[in-house]
């Protein structure tokens, strides 16, 4: 069976450093197989560049398996590019077409700088979680799992929130760069369960007030992070949050 | 307190809720309006109870105060959300991600915003502060609104080009409100799956109705009668 291959232009940002100008430059790459990941046909331009002894493109990437949330890229206008559910390692160059031009952007993100090329910074995520992102647990020996009922509906719910990866898909498609729907899925994954309801006044509080200063956008509720949430996490999240952070205030 | 309303959920729940009272207002306006299709005495009665009845007169000066804030902190959200991208993408591709209406709502409320004030000039200056002549309706003396407004809508060519102004204006608002309904209460944590299909639905009734209400009067001047 004859394999099918595509020939394609790529435009792709070039950055030396966090502090540096960047450009785009122009890439052409012929008989790039249909069957191969967006990340392998990068592989497979970085390998040419090296055999040319030019700089190779710095990209995030990681468990290539779509579950660790390292691979970003804003590809011909979206995040992860032209497929739902998906994070970019899961993206297949058969959602191109031969002879097609492929913008690559980083995630454009005041809050996530750029590191290099195509990688930025994603730390502030990781501040968010550390001002409230968590359960405390005294020490002690480890309960039994089922020692507190938990409704099926909730356990469910949380799950769903529980799938989050922390991508910043939400914050780079969206257009205020707002993090409600990471700080959301953050806050719901624990709100709804018994063991994370007790700091869940504090959590939410917490939580805001590091999105806020960290210099996200406000949401104004278009949906679009929604849309491209490789988990498909819901705005009824940030309902939740939304509700939350309200009540959080009001007792207060 | 003040941590509140400068987070930035503590803003969107003031969007939130001087939208849905101008939602209310918009609902109330719509009602007063309509009398216009019942002809000169019908309007002109429903003007004067309006002018003198004493909560619409409280309740005007909170309405501008609703529409003032409305409009600052939309302006303030989004500077900010604009600052908080320095760099913008080369290229954007959000055509399936979310509707056009909610990616424009600034632009959309300021067009409503400049249609408003087109609209004040028009009508709630001259009636409020204007010289109107005054008509007998039921024995007693009021001003003639209704001619005021068939006045502007009935006036050769610029009667016309006021009547398509007005009805651009009343699209640009139907679809400010097609985001704006289901938007306010997911902004008050008043949504969920189910909840939000449905109060999408409800808010594009609402829309619609206030769209095609409003502008059945310019239609109504200019071909009816």
């Amino acid at each position: 069976m004859a394999h099918k291959t595509i020939n394609i232009k790529l435009k792709v940002w070039r950055q030396k450093d966090a502090k540096s100008k960047g450009a785009f430059e122009t890439y052409e790459l012929k008989n790039i197989s249909v069957d191969s990941s967006f990340l392998e046909m990068l592989d497979v331009l970085n390998e040419k560049l090296v055999s040319e002894n030019k700089e190779p493109i710095a990209y995030d990437h990681d468990c290539r398996e779509g579950i660790c949330g390292m691979c970003s890229l804003f590809i011909n206008g979206r995040a992860h590019g032209p497929d739902d559910l998906i994070t970019t390692c899961q993206l297949h160059m058969r959602k191109f077409s031969d002879g097609e031009t492929i913008v690559i952007e980083p995630w454009r993100v005041g809050s996530f700088p750029v590191i290099k090329d195509l990688m930025v910074d994603r730390t502030a995520y990781e501040k968010i979680m550390q001002a409230g992102g968590f359960v405390s647990v005294s020490t002690g020996g480890v309960p039994d799992a089922n020692a507190i009922p938990i409704p099926k509906e909730d356990a469910d719910e949380a799950m769903d929130a529980a799938a989050c990866i922390g991508c910043g898909a939400c914050v780079a498609t969206c257009k205020n760069s707002s993090a409600m729907l990471f700080v959301a899925a953050k806050v719901s994954q624990l709100a709804l369960l018994p063991q994370g309801k007790v700091e869940a006044s504090r959590r939410a509080k917490n939580m805001i007030a590091k999105m806020d200063e960290l210099g996200f956008g406000n949401c104004s509720n278009t949906g679009a992070c929604e849309m491209e949430c490789p988990k498909g996490i819901s705005l009824a999240h940030i309902a939740r949050l939304n509700r939350e952070f309200l009540t959080a205030n009001i007792k207060s | 307190m003040s941590n509140f309303i400068n987070s930035s959920i503590g803003k969107k729940l003031i969007m939130s809720i001087s939208g849905l009272f101008l939602i209310m207002f918009l609902l109330v306006h719509l009602t007063a309006n309509l009398f216009l299709l019942g002809g000169s005495d019908a309007f002109n009665l429903s003007a004067h109870f309006m002018d003198t009845n004493p909560l619409i007169q409280i309740m005007q000066p909170v309405l501008a105060l609703g529409f003032f804030i409305h409009i600052l902190y939309g302006i303030i959200i989004e500077l900010q959300n604009r600052a908080s991208r320095p760099v913008n993408y080369a290229k954007v591709n959000q055509k399936d991600a979310s509707t056009w209406a909610s990616r424009n709502m600034i632009w959309l409320g300021l067009f409503v915003f400049a249609f408003l004030v087109t609209h004040i000039i028009n009508f709630f200056w001259v009636l409020k502060f204007g010289e109107l002549e005054t008509v007998f309706v039921d024995g007693e003396q009021m001003e003639n609104s209704y001619a005021l407004v068939s006045g502007l809508f009935m006036n050769g060519t610029t009667g016309i080009i006021y009547s398509v102004a007005y009805i651009i204006g009343f699209i640009a608002l139907g679809l400010h409100l097609h985001h704006a309904f289901w938007s306010a209460f997911q902004t008050i944590g008043w949504s969920n799956i189910k909840w939000r299909k449905r109060l999408t639905i409800i808010g594009d009734i609402y829309a619609i109705i206030i769209a095609v209400g409003f502008s059945i009067i310019p239609i109504y001047f200019l071909f009816i009668n």
